[in-house]
């Protein structure tokens, strides 16, 4: 297991599914949220059911946390080593003739939605433990929307979350198929694959920025 | 053709080296880029000037030799070259061309432009091979059937030329494209199937061993390669590897 984990493929791998299992989650939490802009009670439902199953707090919320982490120390990690492996730099590298610059550029964009990941824990997850586990405040299951609403009403804060969703896609630009890549698929349906990739990486953004946005425009 | 070009000069492996300007006149469009360097040397030594120590051998993009980062290209911005098949006519008279060695930590510059591969041989002598029982009794290759479609793919991935342009153009300095060229071409093949599991075991060993950076998926190897190796063969290889790990 040693030898395996530090091999270069390995850590490819893992990055891979950490990646494909972040994908994962995006696409669920876009599907809650996307409920807030058409119906407040069916918002309220059903993160008061998220806020509040057991198997989601306890169990899928710390696996999700830990695959962030894992994902984003991963990810410096390979970057310092990537680094080292070239030592000495070129003089002129020009990287935009024979790569996209979202493929050169995972480190940036990564980093980008970090930074944003820490206004969003602020904005949302930190009150939510405080309310729960901090000063266990009564459970009101029509909070949610009214929350969520409460936060968009700052136009700074929007404009940061459009910006985060711009390198958000940039990032699965690249990461969504090459994901795939890196565990092993790589066959006739990659075009297709690659296609669906887009898709993904344009419209969920796109989707969480639109939700800011409407959120904004209403209050 | 009047050039202004940019050459990194290293007296040797331990020295310290730097970027050096040479003008160049009279350089005819016809030639190609290992000619103009003769022709830089030929002057450079008529100066008294320590000539321009460069790698090349069959001049027909087969070696893999001239090994050469060229304008911030692997073998320059021309595609499916090697630098000895780029020619003058791909620059404009009154170019800077900036000439480095290929840069990587496995790949350590000797003098000049010349580098040390030897870390890609000791990956092939690591696994890139089938044992044959040469004593007068081998199996004729032919005897075996193998379904076009392998075969074809086979041969694509054995056109590497371990010429490095992947390692030398990829940002992080991955040599996934060299080694699973050479994994795929046996991994297809019914003669590659008895030595698989230990051959991409100790292969990709032997490549995290001499220190290349990881793979993030680019593409830019498979941009600059000249022999068009496809990426195609990294996933083949990402699979064998993950198979061969669970095989034991």
């Amino acid at each position: 297991m040693g030898a395996l984990s530090s091999s270069t493929i390995f850590r490819k791998v893992a990055m891979a599914l950490s990646g494909l299992f972040l994908m994962i989650f995006l696409l669920q939490h876009f599907a809650i949220n996307i409920t807030s802009v058409f119906s407040a009670a069916v918002f309220n439902e059903v993160s008061h059911f998220m806020g509040t199953n057991p198997l989601v707090q306890f169990v899928l919320q710390p696996i999700l946390i830990g695959g962030v982490i894992f994902h984003f120390l991963m990810g410096f990690v390979l970057e310092w080593q990537n680094k080292k492996a070239r030592g000495i730099k070129y003089a002129v590298f020009k990287g935009s003739a024979n790569s996209s610059w979202m493929s050169r550029n995972m480190l940036i964009s990564g980093a980008t939605i970090l930074a944003f990941l820490g206004l969003h824990f602020y904005d949302f997850w930190v009150p939510e433990i405080k309310h729960k586990y901090i000063e266990f405040l009564p459970e009101d299951p029509n909070r949610y929307h009214e929350e969520l609403v409460h936060k968009f009403e700052d136009l700074g804060r929007v404009i940061i979350y459009v910006i985060s969703f711009f390198f958000l896609s940039l990032h699965l630009l690249h990461g969504f198929a090459s994901s795939f890549q890196s565990v092993g698929f790589n066959n006739k349906y990659t075009p297709l694959l690659k296609f669906i990739g887009k898709l993904y990486a344009i419209l969920i953004p796109a989707g969480f920025a639109f939700i800011a946005i409407v959120h904004y425009l209403n209050n | 053709m009047k050039l202004t070009l940019k050459i990194w000069r290293q007296e040797n492996a331990t020295a310290k080296g730097g970027m050096q300007t040479y003008n160049l006149d009279d350089v005819s469009p016809d030639m190609s880029f290992l000619e103009m360097m003769d022709v830089l040397n030929e002057q450079l030594m008529a100066q008294g000037i320590d000539p321009v120590a460069f790698d090349h051998d069959c001049r027909e993009g087969i070696c893999g030799s001239c090994s050469m980062f060229i304008n911030g290209e692997a073998h320059g911005p021309d595609r499916l070259i090697t630098t000895c098949q780029l020619h003058m006519r791909k620059f404009n008279d009154g170019d800077t061309i900036h000439i480095e060695p290929f840069r990587a930590k496995p790949f350590p510059v000797i003098k000049d432009l010349v580098v040390d591969r030897s870390s890609f041989d000791r990956i092939q002598h690591a696994g890139g091979f089938v044992s044959v029982n040469t004593s007068g009794n081998t199996q004729d290759a032919n005897a075996l059937p193998i379904e076009k479609a392998a075969a074809d793919k086979a041969f694509d991935a054995a056109a590497c030329i371990g010429c490095g342009a992947c390692v030398a153009s990829c940002k992080n300095a991955s040599a996934m494209l060299f080694v699973s060229a050479k994994v795929s071409q046996y991994a297809l093949l019914p003669q590659g199937q008895v030595e698989a599991t230990d051959r991409v075991l100790n292969m990709v060993k032997q490549m995290d061993e001499e220190g290349f950076g990881n793979c993030t998926n680019t593409g830019a190897c498979e941009v600059e390669c000249p022999k068009g190796i496809s990426l195609e063969n990294i996933a083949r290889m990402n699979r064998e590897y993950l198979s061969a790990n669970l095989k034991g």
